[in-house]
C-alpha cells in the first residue's frame, strides 16, 4: 500500500518508541532475573553470590506465600464478580430511557477518577473507622455494635473499596457495548416472540460476552498489581497481603532483594499468562 | 502535454503478481478508460501511474521522461478519488486551493484560479462551506475542481461516480465528458461499469486479472471483441455466448450473438423455444427465451410493441452476418 | 427504537437510576461536605455534620501546613510532562503503523501492549537502584520519564486507532496535490487528528495524575505529587478528617472534571480499541 520512500521514513519514525520500550522492558527485566539467582541483601553485606534456584524455592516455601496467593485470588475474584455482575445490571439500567441520564452517568463513573490513595484513605477513615466513621454512626443509630471493618472484616472491606473504584469502568464499557447492539436484532427477536428475559438471555448477553471478557482481562491485570489501596489502609496487616504487596515488602521493607526478585519473576509470569488471553481478544479486533 | 507510456510495467504484492508485465500507450488529449471486473487490477494500474504504488518492474514514461521513481507530487498528474478524499477540515475554497498552495503560488493567483474553477463547476455559492455540508454531487465537483486548478498533464479518475445515485451519475458522466472536450487534457478513468466506459471513452482498455484483454475504441470493442471475455463484458444486456453442436455448425467452439441481432417470431425461425421472463423498458423489451438447442436461455431484444406471454412458444433466428465466432481458447476467429 | 415508553415505567427507572447513582457518588459527596466543616464537627453523627456551620478554613489550613500547592504543581508537571513527552514520541510511531503498515506492524503493536502488562513490582528494585545511581530518586524528571514509559503503549495504541479512522485516500490526495511528507503531516493529517490527539492527552493526563505505585515508591518530600502527599495522611495525628477531606477534594477535583469530558475516549483508550 505504500512506496519504498514512505516505508523507510516510517521505520525511522517508529524507532524512538520501539527503542525506548525495548530498553524499558529488557534492562530492568534482566536485572531482576539476575538478582533472583543471587543472595542479595543491600543493608546486610550486599551481593553474597549466586544461589541458583534457592530464592525461588524459598519464596514459594515461606509461610507468607500461600496466604498471599489466597488473598490475591480472593481480592481479584471478588472484585471481578462484583464489578461484572453489578456492571451488567447498571449498564442495563442506564440504557433505559429516563430523565437526567447524563447526570446519572456522571455520578456513576466519578469514582474511577478518584486517585487510589484518596479512595483508600477516605474509606478507611470517614466510612470504616469503628468510632467516627459513617458506618459506625449508622450502626449506632440502629443500636448495633459498630463493625471493626478493616481489622475484623479486612478482605471484604478491601474488596468493597476496590470494587467501588472499578465498578464505573465495568459499567461504562458494558454500557458502550449495549448501545452498540443493533436495535433491529432486538426487534427481530421480539417479532419472533421472545420475551424480555429471553431477549436478554439470547441476544443481549451473547452480544456482551466480548466486552465482558475485555473487562475481566483488563481488570485482572490492574487488580493483580493493586498496591496503593493496601498501602494506605492496612499496610498488609490483617491478612490483606497480596502477592504484589508481599514482593514489595521483601524488596523495599526487608531489603531481601534476591528473594523479592524471585517473587517478581513469578508475578511477571502470572501477568503474562493473563496478558496472553487479553492479546488474543484485542488482536482479533486488530484485523477488523 | 500528457502522453503516458507504460513499458513492461508489472506489480507484485508479496509473491502475488497482480499485474504481469504490461505495455500501454496513451496519447496526449485522449480519454482512456480502464474497465474490468472488480479485482482485475485496474485501480492498481492507475495508482502505479499516479506513483502511489511502486512498480515492481518496467518503466512509467510521462511525456517521454522516465517518471518511475519520481514522487507522486512531482509527476504533474491530478487524481479524483472514489471517496473524493476532500480535506474535511478545510472549506471548499481551501480544498481547491490546496494544490496551488503546495506549488507555492501567490495568494491572488490562487484566488483567481479557484474562482475560475468554481465558476466552471457551479460551486461559486459553496466556496465557504465545509465538505461535510455538501451533497454527493457537489463533493464530486469539488474533487474535480481541486484537480483542474493544477492544470495537470493528465487527470486520473478512480471510479469517481460509484458513490453517486443513478440519476446523478448520468449527469456527472456528461459533465466529465464536457470537461474533457473543453480542456482537451489526457484523462485516465477507471470504472467497473461498461456503460461508463462505452459512453465516455476515446479508447477503452479491458483488463482481466491484471492482463490487457483488448484495447480499442468503444465501437471496435463492441463490433469486434477479440475474445469471449471482452465479448461478454462489453454491451448491455450481455452478448449471448453458446457452445456445443450449434456452435460447431459454424466451425467454432463458441459463438456469440448480441440480443439485438436475434429476430423473434411466433411462426417460424431457426431455433424453437419458450418465452421466460420479459423485461419491459418501454422502447424495447428484453425476452429471456429458453431454447431446446441450448442449455442457457438466450436474451433477445425486440421492439417495445412486441407482446408475448410467459410460456409462449416462439422461434428465434440470428442475423448470421453479425455472428461472432471463437475458438477453444476463446480467441476470435475471423 | 423510537417507541413510546409508558411514563409510569420511565418514572420508575429514573428513580431507581438516580438512587443508584447517588449511592455510588455518596463517598465523594461526603468528603466535599466534610471539607467545609470544623474538625470537631466532622466526627459527629452525619445529621449533626450536615447541620453544623460551613467554612473554607480547611482549604487554607491544608495549604499553610503542608505546602499543598507544591505537591499540586508536582502533579501537574509530572502528568502533563509525561503525557506530552509521550505524545511527541508516539505520534510519528502511530503514524507509521497506521498509514505504512508492514508485516511486522501487528507484532510490534502487540508487543508494545505486552510491556504495559509488566507488573511494576517485578522491576521495582532495578528501577529503584537505577534511580539512585542516576540521581533521579525523588525528582520530577524521574517521574516524568517513568510515567511516560508506562503510558507510552497506551498513547501509541490510542493514536493508532484514531489514525486508522482517517482514510488513506485523503493523505494520497495530498500527495497527488503536491504535498511532501512534512506538509502532508502538518496541513492534512494533524488537523484531522486533533480530536483524537486531544482525547489521548486527556486520558493519559488522568492516568498519570492517579498513578500510585511509582509515585509512592520513588518520591519523598521534594517531588511527591498529590498521590504521595495524600498517602502521608495514613498515619494521622489528632483530628484530621476535615483537612484530609479538603486535601482530597482538591486532589481529585481537576481530574474529575477532565474525566467527565473524556467518558467516551476512556472506553476506547482503556480497552485498546477492543470496545468502541
Amino acid at each position: 500500500m505504500a512506496t519504498q520512500h514512505s516505508r523507510s521514513a516510517a521505520r525511522l519514525m517508529m524507532a524512538p518508541a520501539v527503542i525506548l520500550l525495548l530498553g524499558w522492558m529488557l534492562l530492568p527485566l534482566t536485572m531482576t532475573l539476575v538478582l533472583s539467582f543471587k543472595k542479595y541483601l543491600p543493608l546486610r553485606g550486599g551481593d553474597l553470590g549466586w544461589v541458583g534456584f534457592d530464592n525461588y524455592v524459598r519464596f514459594v516455601s515461606s509461610s507468607a506465600f500461600w496466604p498471599a496467593v489466597t488473598t490475591t485470588l480472593i481480592v481479584v475474584g471478588g472484585v471481578l464478580i462484583i464489578t461484572v455482575a453489578l456492571g451488567v445490571l447498571l449498564a442495563l439500567l442506564l440504557d433505559q430511557p429516563m430523565w437526567g441520564q447524563g447526570i446519572v452517568r456522571i455520578l456513576v463513573i466519578a469514582p474511577f477518577f478518584v486517585m487510589p490513595t484518596v479512595s483508600g484513605l477516605v474509606w478507611k477513615n470517614m466510612f470504616m473507622d469503628p468510632v467516627n466513621g459513617f458506618f459506625a454512626h449508622l450502626s449506632k443509630a440502629f443500636g448495633a455494635e459498630p463493625i471493626q471493618w478493616l481489622s475484623q472484616a479486612s478482605l471484604p472491606s478491601l474488596i468493597m473499596i476496590i470494587s467501588w473504584q472499578w465498578l464505573p469502568f465495568a459499567t461504562l464499557i458494558l454500557l458502550t457495548a449495549i448501545q452498540s447492539l443493533d436495535s433491529e436484532q432486538v426487534e427481530a427477536a421480539e417479532m419472533d416472540g421472545a420475551g424480555a428475559i429471553s431477549r436478554f438471555r439470547f441476544i443481549v448477553l451473547p452480544h456482551l460476552a466480548r466486552a465482558m471478557t475485555v473487562v475481566v482481562l483488563i481488570q485482572t491485570i490492574f487488580l493483580l498489581s493493586v498496591f496503593a489501596e493496601i498501602f494506605v489502609t492496612t499496610a498488609g496487616a490483617f491478612g490483606t497481603k497480596t502477592l504484589t504487596y508481599l514482593i514489595f515488602q521483601r524488596v523495599l521493607e526487608s531489603q531481601n532483594v534476591g528473594l523479592g526478585s524471585a517473587g517478581g519473576v513469578y508475578a511477571i509470569i502470572l501477568a503474562n499468562l493473563v496478558a496472553l488471553f487479553l492479546m488474543r481478544v484485542v488482536g482479533k479486533n486488530l484485523d477488523a | 502535454m500528457g502522453q503516458i507510456h507504460l513499458d513492461k510495467v508489472s506489480k507484485c504484492f508479496g509473491d502475488v503478481e497482480v499485474i504481469p508485465p504490461l505495455d500501454l500507450e496513451i496519447e496526449d488529449g485522449e480519454f482512456v478508460v480502464f474497465v474490468g471486473p472488480s479485482g482485475c487490477g485496474k485501480s492498481t494500474l492507475l495508482r502505479l501511474i499516479a506513483g502511489l504504488e511502486d512498480v515492481s518492474g518496467g518503466q512509467v514514461l510521462i511525456d517521454g521522461h522516465d517518471a518511475t521513481t519520481i514522487s507522486p507530487a512531482k509527476r504533474g498528474l491530478a487524481m479524483v478519488f472514489q471517496s473524493y478524499a476532500l480535506y474535511p477540515h478545510m472549506s471548499v475554497r481551501k480544498n481547491i486551493a490546496f494544490p496551488l498552495r503546495m506549488a507555492g503560488l501567490d495568494k491572488t493567483e490562487q484566488d483567481k484560479r479557484v474562482v475560475q474553477a468554481a465558476d466552471v463547476l457551479n460551486l461559486t455559492d459553496y466556496l465557504d462551506r465545509r465538505p461535510g455540508q455538501l451533497s454527493g454531487g457537489q463533493r464530486q465537483r469539488v474533487a474535480i475542481g481541486r484537480a483542474i486548478v493544477r492544470e495537470p498533464a493528465a487527470f486520473l479518475f478512480d471510479e469517481p461516480l460509484s458513490n453517486l445515485d443513478a440519476a446523478l451519475r448520468v449527469g456527472m458522466r456528461l459533465e466529465i465528458s464536457e470537461l474533457h472536450k473543453r480542456l482537451a487534457t489526457t484523462m485516465i478513468y477507471v470504472t467497473h461499469d461498461q456503460v461508463e466506459a462505452m459512453t465516455m471513452a476515446d479508447k477503452i482498455v479491458v483488463l482481466n486479472a491484471g492482463v490487457v484483454e483488448q484495447v480499442g475504441s468503444p465501437l471496435e470493442l463492441y463490433h469486434q471483441p477479440c475474445n469471449t471475455f471482452v465479448a461478454g463484458f462489453i454491451g448491455s444486456p450481455k452478448m449471448n455466448l453458446v457452445q456445443g453442436e450449434e456452435a460447431a455448425s459454424y466451425n467454432a467452439t463458441t459463438i456469440g450473438i448480441r440480443p439485438e441481432h436475434v429476430m423473434i417470431s411466433k411462426d417460424n425461425g431457426l431455433w424453437k423455444g419458450t418465452v421466460g421472463v420479459s423485461e419491459h423498458l418501454g422502447s424495447d423489451t428484453f425476452f429471456h427465451v429458453k431454447c431446446d438447442a441450448f442449455s442457457a436461455p438466450l436474451t433477445v431484444r425486440a421492439s417495445g410493441a412486441v407482446e408475448l406471454d410467459y410460456g409462449a412458444s416462439v422461434f428465434l433466428s440470428p442475423d448470421t452476418s453479425k455472428l461472432h465466432r471463437f475458438d477453444q481458447t476463446g480467441q476470435r476467429l475471423s | 427504537m423510537a417507541r413510546t415508553v409508558t411514563t409510569h415505567r420511565k418514572i420508575l427507572t429514573t428513580l431507581l437510576a438516580w438512587a443508584v447513582g447517588l449511592l455510588i457518588f455518596f463517598p465523594i459527596f461526603w468528603i466535599i461536605v466534610l471539607s467545609f466543616k470544623s474538625e470537631g464537627d466532622a466526627i459527629k453523627t452525619p445529621i449533626q455534620v450536615l447541620l453544623s456551620a460551613w467554612s473554607f478554613d480547611n482549604y487554607a489550613t491544608v495549604q499553610e501546613r503542608s505546602d499543598y500547592f507544591k505537591h499540586f504543581s508536582n502533579s501537574v508537571l509530572i502528568s502533563l510532562g509525561s503525557t506530552f513527552l509521550g505524545i511527541l514520541i508516539a505520534v510519528p510511531a502511530a503514524w507509521s503503523m497506521a498509514f505504512v503498515p508492514s508485516k511486522r506492524t501487528r507484532g510490534i503493536l502487540m508487543w508494545m501492549l505486552s510491556t504495559k502488562m509488566l507488573p511494576a513490582v517485578g522491576v521495582l528494585y532495578p528501577i529503584y537502584i537505577g534511580f539512585i545511581r542516576l540521581g533521579l530518586l525523588d525528582t520530577r524528571l524521574g517521574l516524568v520519564l517513568i510515567l511516560m514509559l508506562i503510558n507510552l503503549p497506551i498513547i501509541v495504541w490510542m493514536l493508532y486507532t484514531y489514525f486508522k479512522e482517517i482514510p488513506v485516500e485523503i493523505l494520497e490526495a495530498a500527495r497527488m496535490d503536491g504535498a511532501r511528507l512534512r506538509e502532508e503531516l502538518l496541513y492534512v493529517l494533524t488537523p484531522m487528528a486533533i480530536p483524537g490527539i486531544a482525547s489521548t492527552i486527556l486520558l493519559n493526563v488522568i492516568l498519570a495524575w492517579n498513578e500510585a505505585f511509582w509515585t509512592l515508591n520513588l518520591t519523598a518530600a521534594k517531588a511527591a505529587p498529590l498521590t504521595a502527599f495524600i498517602a502521608s495522611y495514613s498515619s494521622p495525628e489528632g483530628l484530621f478528617y476535615a483537612k484530609l477531606s479538603a486535601a482530597s477534594v482538591m486532589a481529585i477535583a481537576p481530574i474529575l472534571i477532565m474525566g467527565w469530558f473524556s467518558q467516551k475516549q476512556l472506553v476506547r483508550g482503556l480497552t485498546f480499541g477492543a470496545v468502541k
